[in-house]
Protein backbone atom coordinates (compact mmCIF):
# COMPACT_ATOMS: atom_id res chain seq x y z
CA UNK A 1 0.00 0.00 0.00
CA UNK A 2 1.25 3.17 -0.92
CA UNK A 3 0.64 5.62 2.41
CA UNK A 4 1.30 9.12 2.60
CA UNK A 5 1.61 11.30 5.76
CA UNK A 6 1.14 15.08 5.75
CA UNK A 7 2.95 16.49 8.81
CA UNK A 8 3.76 19.76 10.30
CA UNK A 9 5.91 21.39 12.13
CA UNK A 10 5.05 23.75 15.01
CA UNK A 11 5.80 25.61 17.82
CA UNK A 12 5.00 23.76 21.11
CA UNK A 13 2.24 25.73 22.21
CA UNK A 14 2.84 24.71 26.20
CA UNK A 15 5.77 27.17 25.63
CA UNK A 16 5.37 30.47 26.53
CA UNK A 17 4.52 32.83 23.92
CA UNK A 18 5.46 36.52 23.08
CA UNK A 19 5.68 38.79 20.38
CA UNK A 20 8.06 40.62 19.02
CA UNK A 21 7.46 42.82 15.60
CA UNK A 22 4.24 41.86 14.86
CA UNK A 23 5.02 37.98 14.94
CA UNK A 24 4.96 35.60 17.51
CA UNK A 25 8.57 34.98 18.91
CA UNK A 26 10.24 31.63 17.68
CA UNK A 27 13.93 32.37 19.17
CA UNK A 28 14.87 29.57 21.04
CA UNK A 29 11.20 27.70 21.56
CA UNK A 30 10.98 24.25 21.61
CA UNK A 31 9.61 23.22 18.04
CA UNK A 32 7.63 19.51 17.72
CA UNK A 33 5.77 17.43 15.29
CA UNK A 34 2.49 18.69 15.74
CA UNK A 35 0.53 15.95 18.19
CA UNK A 36 -2.13 15.30 16.07
CA UNK A 37 -0.07 14.41 13.36
CA UNK A 38 1.82 12.15 15.18
CA UNK A 39 -1.28 9.77 15.29
CA UNK A 40 -1.13 9.53 11.99
CA UNK A 41 2.43 8.70 11.85
CA UNK A 42 2.02 6.31 14.62
CA UNK A 43 -1.25 5.11 12.19
CA UNK A 44 0.43 5.16 8.55
CA UNK A 45 2.88 3.10 10.21
CA UNK A 46 0.45 0.21 11.91
CA UNK A 47 -1.38 -0.14 8.61
CA UNK A 48 2.34 -1.06 6.85
CA UNK A 49 3.29 -3.71 9.01
CA UNK A 50 -0.46 -4.93 8.57
CA UNK A 51 -1.07 -4.93 4.83
CA UNK A 52 2.65 -3.70 3.58
CA UNK A 53 3.81 -0.96 1.68
CA UNK A 54 5.41 1.93 1.94
CA UNK A 55 5.18 4.98 4.64
CA UNK A 56 6.38 8.74 3.20
CA UNK A 57 6.08 11.78 5.55
CA UNK A 58 5.58 14.80 3.68
CA UNK A 59 6.01 18.81 5.20
CA UNK A 60 5.72 22.12 3.55
CA UNK A 61 8.11 24.58 5.24
CA UNK A 62 11.63 25.30 6.06
CA UNK A 63 14.91 23.51 5.73
CA UNK A 64 14.79 23.23 9.69
CA UNK A 65 11.61 20.83 9.55
CA UNK A 66 14.39 18.57 8.76
CA UNK A 67 14.65 17.53 12.45
CA UNK A 68 11.08 16.49 12.88
CA UNK A 69 11.55 14.63 9.47
CA UNK A 70 14.32 12.52 10.78
CA UNK A 71 11.76 11.50 14.30
CA UNK A 72 9.15 10.39 11.62
CA UNK A 73 12.00 8.25 10.13
CA UNK A 74 13.20 7.08 12.95
CA UNK A 75 9.06 5.70 14.60
CA UNK A 76 9.29 4.21 11.31
CA UNK A 77 8.26 5.93 8.15
CA UNK A 78 10.32 5.07 5.32
CA UNK A 79 10.81 7.79 3.41
CA UNK A 80 10.98 11.64 4.01
CA UNK A 81 10.04 14.82 1.53
CA UNK A 82 10.88 18.19 2.45
CA UNK A 83 9.19 20.96 0.14
CA UNK A 84 10.96 24.11 0.84
CA UNK A 85 9.03 27.07 -0.40
CA UNK A 86 11.08 29.44 2.06
CA UNK A 87 12.83 31.47 -0.73
CA UNK A 88 9.92 31.39 -2.69
CA UNK A 89 6.46 32.07 -1.41
CA UNK A 90 6.38 35.29 1.17
CA UNK A 91 2.50 34.76 1.88
CA UNK A 92 1.38 31.86 2.77
CA UNK A 93 -1.63 30.25 3.71
CA UNK A 94 -3.96 26.96 3.73
CA UNK A 95 -5.07 27.74 0.08
CA UNK A 96 -0.74 27.50 -0.70
CA UNK A 97 -0.32 24.22 1.65
CA UNK A 98 -2.59 22.39 0.35
CA UNK A 99 -1.91 23.17 -3.41
CA UNK A 100 1.65 22.54 -2.97
CA UNK A 101 1.00 18.98 -1.49
CA UNK A 102 -1.57 18.02 -3.62
CA UNK A 103 0.37 19.41 -6.58
CA UNK A 104 3.21 16.98 -5.43
CA UNK A 105 1.00 13.75 -4.64
CA UNK A 106 -1.14 13.98 -7.89
CA UNK A 107 1.36 11.74 -9.74
CA UNK A 108 2.08 9.66 -6.58
CA UNK A 109 -0.91 7.54 -7.14
CA UNK A 110 -1.31 7.48 -3.17
CA UNK A 111 -3.71 4.57 -1.64
CA UNK A 112 -4.23 6.00 2.28
CA UNK A 113 -3.26 9.82 3.10
CA UNK A 114 -3.04 10.83 6.48
CA UNK A 115 -3.22 13.95 8.19
CA UNK A 116 -3.90 15.47 12.10
CA UNK A 117 -6.86 17.12 12.01
CA UNK A 118 -5.50 20.32 13.14
CA UNK A 119 -2.57 21.66 14.12
CA UNK A 120 -1.89 23.69 17.09
CA UNK A 121 -0.17 26.46 16.46
CA UNK A 122 -2.67 27.70 13.45
CA UNK A 123 -5.37 25.80 14.16
CA UNK A 124 -7.40 26.11 10.98
CA UNK A 125 -8.32 22.34 10.24
CA UNK A 126 -8.20 23.02 6.50
CA UNK A 127 -5.32 21.24 4.51
CA UNK A 128 -6.15 17.59 5.18
CA UNK A 129 -9.93 18.02 3.25
CA UNK A 130 -8.50 20.77 0.96
CA UNK A 131 -5.62 18.12 -0.23
CA UNK A 132 -8.22 15.36 -0.50
CA UNK A 133 -10.91 17.66 -2.50
CA UNK A 134 -7.62 18.84 -4.58
CA UNK A 135 -6.67 15.15 -5.67
CA UNK A 136 -10.17 14.46 -6.02
CA UNK A 137 -10.86 11.70 -3.41
CA UNK A 138 -12.89 11.13 -0.48
CA UNK A 139 -11.88 11.89 2.91
CA UNK A 140 -13.20 11.50 6.73
CA UNK A 141 -11.79 13.98 9.45
CA UNK A 142 -11.43 13.29 13.24
CA UNK A 143 -11.09 9.32 13.01
CA UNK A 144 -10.78 7.46 15.96
CA UNK A 145 -10.27 4.11 14.67
CA UNK A 146 -9.08 3.01 11.57
CA UNK A 147 -9.95 -0.59 9.75
CA UNK A 148 -9.17 -1.37 6.10
CA UNK A 149 -10.28 -4.76 5.01
CA UNK A 150 -8.59 -6.99 1.84
CA UNK A 151 -10.11 -5.68 -1.20
CA UNK A 152 -10.32 -2.00 -0.47
CA UNK A 153 -13.08 -1.90 1.46
CA UNK A 154 -12.42 0.71 4.67
CA UNK A 155 -14.71 1.22 8.21
CA UNK A 156 -13.81 4.29 9.36
CA UNK A 157 -14.80 5.83 13.28
CA UNK A 158 -15.19 9.44 13.44
CA UNK A 159 -15.65 11.72 16.18
CA UNK A 160 -18.29 14.17 15.90
CA UNK A 161 -17.94 16.42 19.22
CA UNK A 162 -17.95 13.44 21.26
CA UNK A 163 -20.55 10.94 19.56
CA UNK A 164 -18.97 8.63 17.09
CA UNK A 165 -19.62 8.20 13.52
CA UNK A 166 -19.26 4.73 12.15
CA UNK A 167 -18.40 5.37 8.07
CA UNK A 168 -17.82 3.00 4.94
CA UNK A 169 -15.83 4.06 2.75
CA UNK A 170 -12.90 2.66 0.31
CA UNK A 171 -9.42 3.22 -1.36
CA UNK A 172 -7.84 6.02 -1.85
CA UNK A 173 -8.94 7.72 1.20
CA UNK A 174 -7.63 10.63 2.96
CA UNK A 175 -7.94 10.86 6.63
CA UNK A 176 -7.32 13.12 9.98
CA UNK A 177 -6.52 11.94 13.28
CA UNK A 178 -7.95 12.84 16.72
CA UNK A 179 -7.03 11.92 19.86
CA UNK A 180 -7.35 8.21 21.26
CA UNK A 181 -7.09 7.04 17.53
CA UNK A 182 -3.49 5.18 18.76
CA UNK A 183 -0.67 5.77 20.81
CA UNK A 184 1.99 7.29 19.11
CA UNK A 185 5.04 5.17 19.91
CA UNK A 186 8.45 7.07 20.78
CA UNK A 187 11.60 7.02 18.01
CA UNK A 188 13.71 3.92 19.47
CA UNK A 189 17.18 3.66 19.72
CA UNK A 190 17.64 1.32 16.46
CA UNK A 191 15.13 3.35 14.65
CA UNK A 192 17.29 6.67 15.45
CA UNK A 193 20.01 5.47 14.16
CA UNK A 194 18.38 3.73 11.13
CA UNK A 195 16.29 7.16 10.38
CA UNK A 196 19.70 8.43 8.97
CA UNK A 197 20.68 6.84 6.15
CA UNK A 198 16.61 7.09 5.11
CA UNK A 199 15.88 9.18 2.21
CA UNK A 200 14.95 12.67 2.51
CA UNK A 201 14.55 14.14 -0.26
CA UNK A 202 14.26 18.21 -0.75
CA UNK A 203 12.15 19.75 -3.35
CA UNK A 204 11.40 23.07 -4.12
CA UNK A 205 8.24 25.02 -6.25
CA UNK A 206 10.53 23.99 -9.19
CA UNK A 207 10.25 21.01 -9.00
CA UNK A 208 6.51 20.93 -9.03
CA UNK A 209 6.02 23.11 -11.86
CA UNK A 210 4.46 25.64 -9.71
CA UNK A 211 5.44 29.39 -10.02
CA UNK A 212 4.55 31.70 -6.96
CA UNK A 213 1.30 32.85 -8.34
CA UNK A 214 -0.19 29.24 -8.46
CA UNK A 215 -0.06 29.21 -4.96
CA UNK A 216 -0.58 32.73 -3.87
CA UNK A 217 -2.34 32.90 -0.55
CA UNK A 218 -5.96 34.15 -0.32
CA UNK A 219 -5.87 35.40 3.14
CA UNK A 220 -3.38 37.70 4.93
CA UNK A 221 -2.50 38.35 8.66
CA UNK A 222 -2.51 41.40 9.39
CA UNK A 223 -1.82 41.82 13.03
CA UNK A 224 -1.05 39.22 16.03
CA UNK A 225 -2.01 40.36 19.61
CA UNK A 226 -1.98 38.74 22.86
CA UNK A 227 -5.24 38.36 24.73
CA UNK A 228 -5.44 40.35 28.02
CA UNK A 229 -3.43 39.24 30.54
CA UNK A 230 -6.30 37.32 33.15
CA UNK A 231 -6.39 38.78 36.67
CA UNK A 232 -5.96 36.42 39.65
CA UNK A 233 -9.25 36.55 40.82
CA UNK A 234 -10.64 36.65 44.72
CA UNK A 235 -9.82 33.86 46.75
CA UNK A 236 -12.93 33.74 49.26
CA UNK A 237 -12.10 33.25 52.87
CA UNK A 238 -14.19 31.37 56.27
CA UNK A 239 -16.19 28.68 56.44
CA UNK A 240 -16.54 26.06 53.27
CA UNK A 241 -20.94 26.95 53.63
CA UNK A 242 -20.05 30.23 53.70
CA UNK A 243 -17.74 30.31 50.97
CA UNK A 244 -20.19 28.50 48.82
CA UNK A 245 -23.09 31.11 49.51
CA UNK A 246 -20.68 33.74 48.72
CA UNK A 247 -19.34 32.55 45.46
CA UNK A 248 -22.99 32.03 43.84
CA UNK A 249 -23.93 35.19 44.71
CA UNK A 250 -21.20 36.75 43.46
CA UNK A 251 -22.21 34.86 40.50
CA UNK A 252 -25.21 35.87 40.27
CA UNK A 253 -25.10 40.05 41.28
CA UNK A 254 -21.38 40.70 40.23
CA UNK A 255 -20.23 38.09 37.29
CA UNK A 256 -24.10 38.10 36.27
CA UNK A 257 -23.53 35.05 34.27
CA UNK A 258 -26.43 32.64 36.79
CA UNK B 1 -19.93 47.74 0.28
CA UNK B 2 -23.05 45.62 0.29
CA UNK B 3 -22.47 42.15 -0.15
CA UNK B 4 -24.21 39.02 -0.33
CA UNK B 5 -23.92 36.65 2.07
CA UNK B 6 -25.22 32.69 2.75
CA UNK B 7 -24.63 31.08 5.93
CA UNK B 8 -25.66 27.56 6.16
CA UNK B 9 -28.01 26.74 8.97
CA UNK B 10 -27.25 23.36 11.50
CA UNK B 11 -29.70 21.01 12.90
CA UNK B 12 -28.90 18.60 15.33
CA UNK B 13 -31.09 16.47 17.30
CA UNK B 14 -33.96 18.55 15.80
CA UNK B 15 -33.41 21.56 16.61
CA UNK B 16 -31.75 24.48 15.08
CA UNK B 17 -27.53 25.08 16.88
CA UNK B 18 -27.64 28.30 18.06
CA UNK B 19 -23.86 28.81 16.14
CA UNK B 20 -26.28 28.57 13.10
CA UNK B 21 -27.74 32.11 15.06
CA UNK B 22 -24.29 33.12 15.70
CA UNK B 23 -23.62 32.70 12.16
CA UNK B 24 -26.30 34.99 10.76
CA UNK B 25 -25.09 37.70 13.15
CA UNK B 26 -21.60 37.61 11.63
CA UNK B 27 -23.39 37.51 8.13
CA UNK B 28 -24.98 40.99 8.84
CA UNK B 29 -21.70 41.91 9.77
CA UNK B 30 -19.81 41.25 6.37
CA UNK B 31 -22.89 41.88 4.44
CA UNK B 32 -22.71 45.63 5.33
CA UNK B 33 -26.49 46.45 4.74
CA UNK B 34 -26.54 43.39 1.56
CA UNK B 35 -28.98 40.39 1.76
CA UNK B 36 -28.39 37.67 4.19
CA UNK B 37 -29.51 34.02 2.62
CA UNK B 38 -29.62 30.90 5.16
CA UNK B 39 -29.33 27.77 3.22
CA UNK B 40 -31.15 24.79 5.48
CA UNK B 41 -30.01 21.35 4.10
CA UNK B 42 -30.71 17.99 5.38
CA UNK B 43 -33.79 15.69 5.55
CA UNK B 44 -37.18 16.93 6.65
CA UNK B 45 -35.77 20.31 7.70
CA UNK B 46 -38.23 22.74 6.02
CA UNK B 47 -40.13 23.42 9.49
CA UNK B 48 -37.42 25.38 10.72
CA UNK B 49 -36.85 27.62 7.81
CA UNK B 50 -39.19 30.58 10.17
CA UNK B 51 -37.19 30.63 13.03
CA UNK B 52 -33.75 31.47 10.71
CA UNK B 53 -36.11 35.08 9.28
CA UNK B 54 -36.64 35.40 12.94
CA UNK B 55 -33.41 35.21 13.94
CA UNK B 56 -32.25 37.65 10.97
CA UNK B 57 -31.94 36.27 8.05
CA UNK B 58 -33.39 37.55 5.07
CA UNK B 59 -34.56 34.59 3.13
CA UNK B 60 -34.17 30.84 3.05
CA UNK B 61 -33.27 28.43 1.09
CA UNK B 62 -33.99 24.92 1.69
CA UNK B 63 -32.61 21.80 0.28
CA UNK B 64 -34.26 18.40 1.34
CA UNK B 65 -33.24 14.99 0.07
CA UNK B 66 -33.28 11.65 2.33
CA UNK B 67 -29.46 11.22 1.63
CA UNK B 68 -28.81 14.41 3.29
CA UNK B 69 -30.28 12.68 6.71
CA UNK B 70 -26.75 12.18 7.72
CA UNK B 71 -24.34 14.43 7.25
CA UNK B 72 -21.48 13.72 4.38
CA UNK B 73 -18.82 15.94 3.11
CA UNK B 74 -19.96 14.34 -0.51
CA UNK B 75 -24.17 14.43 0.64
CA UNK B 76 -23.66 18.28 1.81
CA UNK B 77 -21.07 20.08 -0.76
CA UNK B 78 -23.65 18.87 -3.61
CA UNK B 79 -26.22 20.88 -1.70
CA UNK B 80 -24.86 23.69 -0.93
CA UNK B 81 -23.02 23.74 -4.45
CA UNK B 82 -26.16 24.07 -6.05
CA UNK B 83 -26.84 26.85 -3.45
CA UNK B 84 -24.38 28.78 -4.06
CA UNK B 85 -24.60 28.25 -8.21
CA UNK B 86 -27.84 30.48 -7.62
CA UNK B 87 -26.79 32.86 -5.34
CA UNK B 88 -23.41 33.95 -5.78
CA UNK B 89 -23.10 35.16 -2.38
CA UNK B 90 -19.87 37.26 -1.90
CA UNK B 91 -19.36 35.81 1.48
CA UNK B 92 -19.88 32.19 3.19
CA UNK B 93 -20.45 31.63 6.73
CA UNK B 94 -20.52 28.51 8.60
CA UNK B 95 -20.39 27.38 12.06
CA UNK B 96 -16.96 26.20 13.65
CA UNK B 97 -18.57 22.53 14.29
CA UNK B 98 -17.60 19.21 13.07
CA UNK B 99 -19.83 19.66 10.26
CA UNK B 100 -18.76 23.67 9.33
CA UNK B 101 -14.92 22.37 9.78
CA UNK B 102 -15.32 19.43 7.70
CA UNK B 103 -17.38 20.97 4.82
CA UNK B 104 -15.88 24.32 4.07
CA UNK B 105 -12.78 23.39 3.42
CA UNK B 106 -13.82 21.36 0.34
CA UNK B 107 -16.17 23.97 -1.21
CA UNK B 108 -13.56 26.36 -0.56
CA UNK B 109 -11.69 24.15 -3.04
CA UNK B 110 -14.31 24.29 -5.54
CA UNK B 111 -15.06 27.82 -5.41
CA UNK B 112 -10.77 27.71 -5.77
CA UNK B 113 -11.38 30.36 -2.35
CA UNK B 114 -9.33 31.12 1.04
CA UNK B 115 -10.74 30.55 4.18
CA UNK B 116 -10.78 31.86 8.03
CA UNK B 117 -11.46 29.55 10.13
CA UNK B 118 -12.53 29.15 13.65
CA UNK B 119 -13.33 33.55 13.99
CA UNK B 120 -14.55 34.93 17.18
CA UNK B 121 -14.99 38.29 15.92
CA UNK B 122 -16.32 40.06 13.03
CA UNK B 123 -15.55 43.63 12.45
CA UNK B 124 -15.81 46.02 9.34
CA UNK B 125 -12.37 48.36 9.98
CA UNK B 126 -11.85 50.79 6.93
CA UNK B 127 -13.53 48.98 4.58
CA UNK B 128 -11.84 45.86 5.27
CA UNK B 129 -14.13 42.93 6.83
CA UNK B 130 -11.54 41.88 9.33
CA UNK B 131 -11.60 38.68 11.59
CA UNK B 132 -9.91 37.80 14.63
CA UNK B 133 -9.40 34.00 15.59
CA UNK B 134 -7.25 32.26 18.11
CA UNK B 135 -3.60 30.86 17.67
CA UNK B 136 -1.35 28.82 19.12
CA UNK B 137 -3.82 27.00 21.38
CA UNK B 138 -6.05 30.61 22.14
CA UNK B 139 -2.79 31.91 23.76
CA UNK B 140 -2.46 34.68 21.03
CA UNK B 141 -5.03 36.22 18.28
CA UNK B 142 -4.89 37.02 14.69
CA UNK B 143 -6.62 39.96 12.55
CA UNK B 144 -7.03 38.32 9.16
CA UNK B 145 -8.84 39.99 5.95
CA UNK B 146 -9.55 37.82 2.76
CA UNK B 147 -7.52 39.21 0.03
CA UNK B 148 -8.73 37.49 -3.17
CA UNK B 149 -11.99 35.83 -4.02
CA UNK B 150 -15.23 34.79 -1.90
CA UNK B 151 -14.56 35.01 1.77
CA UNK B 152 -15.22 31.59 3.70
CA UNK B 153 -15.31 31.83 7.03
CA UNK B 154 -16.23 29.13 10.12
CA UNK B 155 -17.42 31.22 13.22
CA UNK B 156 -16.10 29.47 17.02
CA UNK B 157 -19.94 28.74 18.63
CA UNK B 158 -20.68 31.30 22.01
CA UNK B 159 -18.46 33.80 20.55
CA UNK B 160 -20.61 36.09 18.48
CA UNK B 161 -23.45 37.43 19.92
CA UNK B 162 -27.24 36.16 18.08
CA UNK B 163 -29.39 38.90 16.99
CA UNK B 164 -32.55 39.02 18.98
CA UNK B 165 -35.44 36.97 17.89
CA UNK B 166 -38.34 38.70 16.45
CA UNK B 167 -41.61 37.39 15.13
CA UNK B 168 -42.24 39.89 12.70
CA UNK B 169 -39.83 39.56 10.73
CA UNK B 170 -40.53 38.16 7.32
CA UNK B 171 -38.76 36.48 4.63
CA UNK B 172 -38.97 34.43 1.45
CA UNK B 173 -38.59 30.44 2.09
CA UNK B 174 -37.98 28.69 -1.25
CA UNK B 175 -37.03 25.24 -2.09
CA UNK B 176 -34.65 23.81 -4.19
CA UNK B 177 -34.55 20.91 -5.57
CA UNK B 178 -30.91 19.00 -5.83
CA UNK B 179 -30.14 15.20 -6.88
CA UNK B 180 -27.83 13.80 -4.38
CA UNK B 181 -25.74 10.86 -5.55
CA UNK B 182 -22.76 9.15 -5.65
CA UNK B 183 -22.08 9.44 -1.74
CA UNK B 184 -17.82 7.76 -1.45
CA UNK B 185 -18.53 7.80 2.04
CA UNK B 186 -21.76 6.57 3.58
CA UNK B 187 -22.55 6.69 7.90
CA UNK B 188 -23.55 3.44 8.53
CA UNK B 189 -24.49 4.06 12.16
CA UNK B 190 -24.27 6.94 14.85
CA UNK B 191 -23.17 6.00 18.43
CA UNK B 192 -24.24 8.41 21.41
CA UNK B 193 -21.91 9.19 23.48
CA UNK B 194 -22.80 12.58 24.64
CA UNK B 195 -25.57 13.34 27.06
CA UNK B 196 -28.99 14.38 24.81
CA UNK B 197 -29.15 18.53 24.74
CA UNK B 198 -26.33 19.89 26.38
CA UNK B 199 -22.79 20.05 23.64
CA UNK B 200 -19.54 20.85 25.11
CA UNK B 201 -18.64 24.13 22.61
CA UNK B 202 -21.85 25.62 22.82
CA UNK B 203 -22.96 24.86 26.78
CA UNK B 204 -23.15 28.48 28.51
CA UNK B 205 -22.06 26.67 31.72
CA UNK B 206 -19.40 23.97 32.03
CA UNK B 207 -18.51 22.23 35.14
CA UNK B 208 -15.19 20.23 34.50
CA UNK B 209 -13.26 17.63 36.22
CA UNK B 210 -9.85 17.13 36.67
CA UNK B 211 -7.46 14.38 38.63
CA UNK B 212 -8.89 15.55 42.22
CA UNK B 213 -12.44 13.66 40.56
CA UNK B 214 -10.40 10.91 41.63
CA UNK B 215 -12.86 7.91 39.69
CA UNK B 216 -15.38 7.83 37.27
CA UNK B 217 -18.13 7.50 40.29
CA UNK B 218 -16.31 11.13 41.66
CA UNK B 219 -17.77 12.55 38.22
CA UNK B 220 -21.53 12.37 39.73
CA UNK B 221 -21.67 15.47 41.63
CA UNK B 222 -20.39 17.16 38.92
CA UNK B 223 -22.89 15.98 36.82
CA UNK B 224 -25.58 17.14 39.70
CA UNK B 225 -24.14 20.45 39.46
CA UNK B 226 -24.19 20.64 35.53
CA UNK B 227 -27.70 19.38 35.28
CA UNK B 228 -29.17 22.17 38.16
CA UNK B 229 -27.19 25.08 35.94
CA UNK B 230 -28.28 23.31 32.38
CA UNK B 231 -24.71 22.76 31.92
CA UNK B 232 -22.41 19.97 30.35
CA UNK B 233 -19.22 18.20 32.34
CA UNK B 234 -15.93 18.53 30.45
CA UNK B 235 -12.96 17.06 31.84
CA UNK B 236 -9.09 17.63 31.95
CA UNK B 237 -6.91 15.17 29.84
CA UNK B 238 -5.36 14.42 33.24
CA UNK B 239 -9.09 12.76 34.44
CA UNK B 240 -9.20 11.09 31.10
CA UNK B 241 -5.85 9.42 30.80
CA UNK B 242 -6.97 8.22 34.20
CA UNK B 243 -9.72 6.64 32.43
CA UNK B 244 -12.21 8.78 35.02
CA UNK B 245 -14.34 9.73 31.99
CA UNK B 246 -14.41 9.63 28.06
CA UNK B 247 -11.82 11.49 26.13
CA UNK B 248 -14.67 13.16 24.27
CA UNK B 249 -14.93 14.94 26.92
CA UNK B 250 -11.43 16.53 27.72
CA UNK B 251 -11.20 20.07 27.46
CA UNK B 252 -7.38 21.24 26.27
CA UNK B 253 -4.75 22.08 23.76
CA UNK B 254 -5.79 18.40 22.60
CA UNK B 255 -9.19 17.95 22.96
CA UNK B 256 -11.91 20.85 23.17
CA UNK B 257 -11.48 24.29 23.12
CA UNK B 258 -14.47 25.73 25.11
CA UNK B 259 -15.62 29.38 26.25
CA UNK B 260 -18.75 29.50 28.36
CA UNK B 261 -20.13 32.08 30.31
CA UNK B 262 -18.95 30.22 33.07
CA UNK B 263 -16.27 27.38 34.11
CA UNK B 264 -16.35 25.82 37.01
CA UNK B 265 -13.16 23.87 37.25
CA UNK B 266 -13.16 20.83 40.19
CA UNK B 267 -10.11 19.22 41.08
CA UNK B 268 -7.85 20.61 37.78
CA UNK B 269 -4.91 21.91 38.52
CA UNK B 270 -4.67 23.95 35.58
CA UNK B 271 -1.51 22.58 33.64
CA UNK B 272 -1.24 24.50 30.38
CA UNK B 273 -2.45 22.09 28.20
CA UNK B 274 -5.66 22.30 30.08
CA UNK B 275 -5.77 26.10 30.48
CA UNK B 276 -5.50 25.86 26.19
CA UNK B 277 -8.39 24.74 26.44
CA UNK B 278 -10.37 27.38 28.49
CA UNK B 279 -8.40 30.33 29.63
CA UNK B 280 -10.99 32.30 27.03
CA UNK B 281 -14.12 31.56 29.55
CA UNK B 282 -15.94 34.75 30.16
CA UNK B 283 -15.88 33.71 34.29
CA UNK B 284 -13.89 31.41 35.87
CA UNK B 285 -14.30 29.77 38.99
CA UNK B 286 -11.73 27.35 40.39
CA UNK B 287 -12.64 24.59 43.31
CA UNK B 288 -8.56 22.96 44.52
CA UNK B 289 -7.30 21.59 47.94
CA UNK B 290 -4.42 22.90 46.89
CA UNK B 291 -3.88 26.75 47.21
CA UNK B 292 -0.68 27.09 45.15
CA UNK B 293 -2.70 25.16 42.44
CA UNK B 294 -2.12 26.89 39.04
CA UNK B 295 -5.64 27.08 38.05
CA UNK B 296 -6.28 30.08 41.17
CA UNK B 297 -4.14 32.09 38.45
CA UNK B 298 -7.12 32.40 35.61
CA UNK B 299 -9.48 32.22 38.22
CA UNK B 300 -12.17 34.82 38.99
CA UNK B 301 -13.19 33.26 41.77
CA UNK B 302 -11.36 30.45 43.88
CA UNK B 303 -12.56 27.90 47.11
CA UNK B 304 -9.82 26.00 48.59
CA UNK B 305 -11.50 22.73 49.70
CA UNK B 306 -12.65 19.54 48.81
CA UNK B 307 -14.87 19.53 46.01
CA UNK B 308 -16.69 16.51 47.52
CA UNK B 309 -17.73 18.60 50.10
CA UNK B 310 -17.67 22.47 47.93
CA UNK B 311 -19.85 21.15 44.81
CA UNK B 312 -22.80 18.79 46.40
CA UNK B 313 -23.25 22.46 48.67
CA UNK B 314 -22.89 24.53 45.50
CA UNK B 315 -25.41 22.43 43.93
CA UNK B 316 -27.72 22.77 46.81
CA UNK B 317 -27.18 26.79 46.24
CA UNK B 318 -28.59 26.89 42.91
CA UNK B 319 -31.32 24.73 43.39
CA UNK B 320 -32.47 26.89 46.15
CA UNK B 321 -31.99 29.76 44.05
CA UNK B 322 -34.00 28.07 41.39
CA UNK B 323 -36.73 27.70 43.51
CA UNK B 324 -36.91 31.26 44.71
CA UNK B 325 -36.42 32.82 40.97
Amino acid sequence: MNIFVLMKRTFDTEEKITINNGKINEEGAEFIINPYDEYAIEEAIQVRDKHGGEVTVVTVGSEEAEKELRTALAMGCDKAVLINIEDDVEEQDQYTTAKVLAEYLKDKNPDLILAGNVAIDGGSGQVGPRVAELLGIPYVTTITKLDIADGGKVTVVRDVEGDEEVIETSLPLLVTAQQGLNEPRYPSLPGIMKAKKKPLDELELDDLDLDEDDVEAKTKTIEVFLPPKREAGKILQGEIADQVKELVGLLRSEAKVV
Amino acid sequence: MARKVLTLAEVRDGSLRNVSFEAIAAAKTIAEGGEVVAALVGDQVQAHANELIFRGADRVVVVEHPNLKFYTSDGYSQALKAVIDKEQPEAIVFGHTALGKDLSPKLAVKLDAGLVSDVVAVEEVGGNIVFTRPIYSGKAFEKKIVTDGIMFVTVRPNNIASLERDESRSGSVESLAVEIKDLRAIVKEVVRKTAEGVDLTEAKVIVAGGRGVKSAEGFKPLQELAEVLGGAVGASRGACDAGYCDYSLQIGQTGKVVTPDLYIACGISGAIQHLAGMSNSKVIVAINKDPEANIFKVADYGIVGDLFEVVPLLTEEFKKLKVHS
